[in-house]
């Protein structure tokens, strides 16, 4: 099952597929257990080689015990889960580290708009550029994103990076990611958000630092970008 | 403690002669009438939400090419489509079969009453649904289509018309789904009153069936939850007719505020579904293990544990939507320790497998295949609720195939357990079992071969509602998967058939049934099959709990609810005895 992850090029989506698989095999021993001996029940016990049933009521705390004893194995795992799993979302959700860059992605029906605040660093200047579906992020450098939308709810869900995050109209939600690898990736949204959901399709390229520059250059010229 | 005294009046009260075909089938108080009614009812609209699922899977394993049947899908029309399939499954089949049909038909009789508490509230209920069923039924045929923004109708995709072009087709869906609430509303109100109430001298609490204490749980759960959404489609409405700006944000709405007061309620409403299922379950497993129930008191503490946990878990669903990151954790915790309460059910029902004379009718195959697969829909939960993991699978299939393997387990596979077990006294014959097997054996096959594949789909980040996946790379070895679920899906609907031709011809041709052909304990077991009007011919007298099977000391291998405890036996007597004053 767990063969089915794509690729993963961020730092926190080896948390994230960690506790994927931490999960994975709590829960996979219990299935694997509850459904060998219910199959073990209907086979052995079944009215051909059953004469006489166990009258047992369970009721009793030695008898209860039977089921509790199991449940406090459960509670005690369900802690443990939640202690990983808090943590995870704590990395990816709370803690927010200091920017290398940044970019504004705002949802729109039916395409992602991902604006650069150009040479200056600083948005809402002259220099500010606003590319569609395409997110040009460096390697191994912290980019946090400022996300909102236009219009409904869209969802900003680019897999390779493990990262999932709702862009709600009215409000400007804060996030991050580092990329690991270069390469393109693809980003899709993850909300229906009308006819034209299913296409709304964006692609982040991470680049390496020089072919980071490269891209800069071009554009938006050699003179500016070389203030940067 | 319980009260005879309405039933004891009433008694007798029934047995008027004929009331005429309208008032006996068609507005008939009677509750037996009326749970056949949602049934009919409830089947009728599986048929429709079938249809969707179809199309649905059509698409998405070929996508746009012309579908046998219906021609090709747009995409607007696919929104619609899983729209309306959500829709109609979760609130017009499953609460209506569940709830409406066995609630309504086993709660009077297991409990003793002469019908429920008040029979004419009974039948406005079944018709209110009746009437929200139409009005959304007739949202197909509005000028731009049905409803297209999900079954959980998010805003403000679907507070203005011009993010979805649907005009009246989703003010038609909040109103019926509104009409739907209030119909629930009022059945349960009726459930409540009556398992409370109208229980006969000696049915304590702790001896009511499981049936009896999911549907009592159920109904309280849905009527505290349901309450906010109610408003809330109201203001949806009128955020669409009026321009108000409850969830919209340009006027100070806020869109967050819908997904609090859906998910408060669709959160306990998905235990409002699934715990009568698992009350099927409790009734069916011990009769055919010939055990007692595993640890009653148990797993009644544990079922309102997890009604009340049901409450504190909703922002599950919106880890990712925005909400105040902080506010994740408690509900992940909350979320992930609900995993206890379900696991007490679920081990106990295993222990009472454990050692019993099992025998496998078409209703015990889809009591434990539903108990092994909603198994899965569990520990799934577990990967869902925890927030961390939920950033990456969030709104992908896995949450499609995990609440696919929680509600169907519990609502379909429950729900066709207890039709296969109490066709007999509903109709007064039995179906037939060589049938009924082939239909579990290809349910359970085809069930599983649908959503196992949507998992891995999940896993491997394919988002859900996407109209076709090829526009993204990353999708392509998915592709395989859909396919792989279409045509499980095709087995799937097939699969009805054996069960749509034993239902017919066993109304018709099936063997007449005795009054307890599988040597039940519980009160419904007690009077003819199918009971008549008034349900007993003399009043009931409880004297012990409802899984009193197998015991060694008793003279026979069960030991039905209103049977008088034996004189003073030399051998076992405290055994006896202790059961009885219990
Ligand atoms: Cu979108
Ligand atoms: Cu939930």
């Amino acid at each position: 099952m767990l063969t089915w992850l794509p690729q993963n090029v961020s730092t926190f989506g080896g948390d994230v597929d960690h506790l994927f698989h931490i999960i994975y095999y709590i829960t996979g021993v219990w299935f694997v257990a509850a459904e060998l001996f219910l199959f073990y029940c209907l086979v052995r016990f079944h009215k051909s080689r059953q004469a006489q049933p166990l009258y047992a009521r369970g009721e009793s705390s030695s008898q209860a015990a039977w089921v509790l004893v199991p449940v406090l194995v459960v509670l005690m795992l369900d802690l443990g889960i939640d202690k990983i799993g808090g943590d995870v979302w704590h990395r990816i959700k709370l803690e927010l580290p200091p920017a290398g860059d940044q970019v504004h992605v705002t949802g729109k029906q039916f395409n992602w708009e991902f604006t650069y605040p150009g040479p200056d660093g600083k948005f809402g200047t002259a220099d500010d550029q606003t590319i569609e579906n395409e997110l040009h992020v460096p390697v191994g450098t912290v980019v946090r994103f400022e996300l909102s939308s236009k219009d409904v709810i869209h969802s900003f869900f680019v897999p390779a990076l493990r990262l999932k995050q709702d862009a709600m109209p009215g409000r400007t939600i804060k996030g991050w990611f580092e990329a690991t690898q270069p390469g393109t990736y693809e980003i899709a949204c993850a909300e229906l958000c009308g006819f034209g959901h299913y296409g709304m399709h964006g692609v982040l390229t991470v680049h390496t630092a020089a072919d980071y520059q490269r891209w800069v250059q071009s554009t938006w010229g050699a003179a500016k970008a070389a203030a940067k | 403690m319980a009260t005879a005294t309405p039933s004891e009046i009433r008694v007798g009260a029934h047995h008027e002669p004929h009331l005429g075909f309208l008032r006996s089938y068609v507005f008939s108080v009677d509750h037996k009438v009326i749970a056949k009614q949602y049934l009919g009812l409830s089947l009728f609209m599986a048929l429709l939400g079938g249809a969707a699922a179809y199309l649905i899977r059509w698409q998405l394993a070929w996508p746009e090419t012309y579908v046998p049947g219906w021609g090709y899908v747009e995409p607007q029309q696919y929104n619609a489509i899983i729209t309306m399939h959500g829709t109609i499954m979760i609130f017009f089949v499953a609460m209506p079969f569940v709830l409406g049909a066995f609630g309504n038909f086993l709660i009077p009789l297991m409990v003793g009453a002469d019908d429920m508490a008040f029979p004419r509230l009974n039948m406005m209920s079944f018709w209110t649904l009746f009437v929200g069923s139409a009005v959304l039924i007739a949202s197909f045929f509005v000028p731009a289509g049905p409803a297209a923004g999900g079954w959980t109708a998010y805003a403000p995709l679907s507070a203005r018309p011009i993010y979805t072009g649907v005009t009246w087709g989703q003010n038609l869906w909040l109103i019926a789904v509104a009409i739907e609430f209030a119909s629930f509303l009022m059945g349960g109100i009726n459930f409540l009153t009556t398992a409370l109430n109208m229980r006969v001298p000696g049915m304590t609490l702790w001896r009511l069936p499981m049936l009896v204490w999911t549907e009592l749980i159920a109904a309280v759960l849905f009527m505290l939850s349901v309450g906010p959404l109610i408003a809330g489609a109201f203001m949806l409405l009128l955020d669409r007719i009026a321009g108000t700006s409850f969830f919209v944000p340009d006027k100070g709405g806020d869109p967050l505020l819908w997904q609090h007061l859906f998910w408060f309620f669709g959160h306990p409403e998905v235990y409002v579904v699934g715990l009568p299922g698992f009350g099927i379950m409790m009734e069916i497993i011990p009769v055919f293990s010939r055990k007692p129930l595993y640890g009653y008191k148990t797993i009644v503490w544990g079922m309102i544990a997890a009604g009340v946990l049901s409450f504190v878990v909703w922002a599950h669903h919106m880890f990712v939507s925005g909400i105040d990151p902080r506010l994740a954790t408690p509900f992940s915790i909350t979320t992930i320790l609900i995993s206890v309460p379900f696991a007490i059910i679920v081990f106990s029902l295993l222990v009472t497998l454990w050692g019993g004379k099992i025998e496998l009718t078409s209703a015990m195959l889809f009591a434990v295949g539903g108990l092994a697969t909603f198994i899965i829909g569990g520990v799934t939960g577990i990967f869902l609720g925890s927030a961390g993991l939920d950033v990456y699978l969030h709104g992908t299939y896995f949450v499609v195939a995990h609440f696919h393997y929680t509600l169907m387990p519990l609502a379909i596979f429950g729900g066709f357990a207890g039709l296969y077990f109490w066709f007999p006294k509903m109709f007064g014959r039995m179906m037939n079992e060589t049938l009924g097997r082939i239909h579990f054996l290809a349910t359970f096959i085809c069930f599983n071969c649908v959503f196992i594949p949507l998992f891995l789909a999940g896993v491997a980040g394919n988002p859900r509602r996407i109209y076709e996946m090829s526009s993204y790379d990353f999708l392509k070895p998915a592709q395989p998967l859909h396919v792989i679920a279409t045509i499980a899906t095709l087995g799937l609907l097939a699969g009805q058939i054996p069960f749509i031709i034993n239902f017919f011809m066993s109304l018709v041709r099936g063997r007449k049934a005795e009054r307890n052909p599988w040597h039940a304990n519980t009160l419904e077991w007690c009077t003819d099959s199918p009971p008549p009007h008034g349900n007993f011919s003399q009043p009931m007298v409880v004297y012990r709990d409802p899984y009193e099977y197998g015991n060694p000391d008793a003279p026979k291998d069960w030991m039905a609810q209103n049977e008088p405890p034996a004189a003073p036996a030399p051998l076992g007597g405290g055994q006896i005895r202790r059961t009885g004053t219990r």
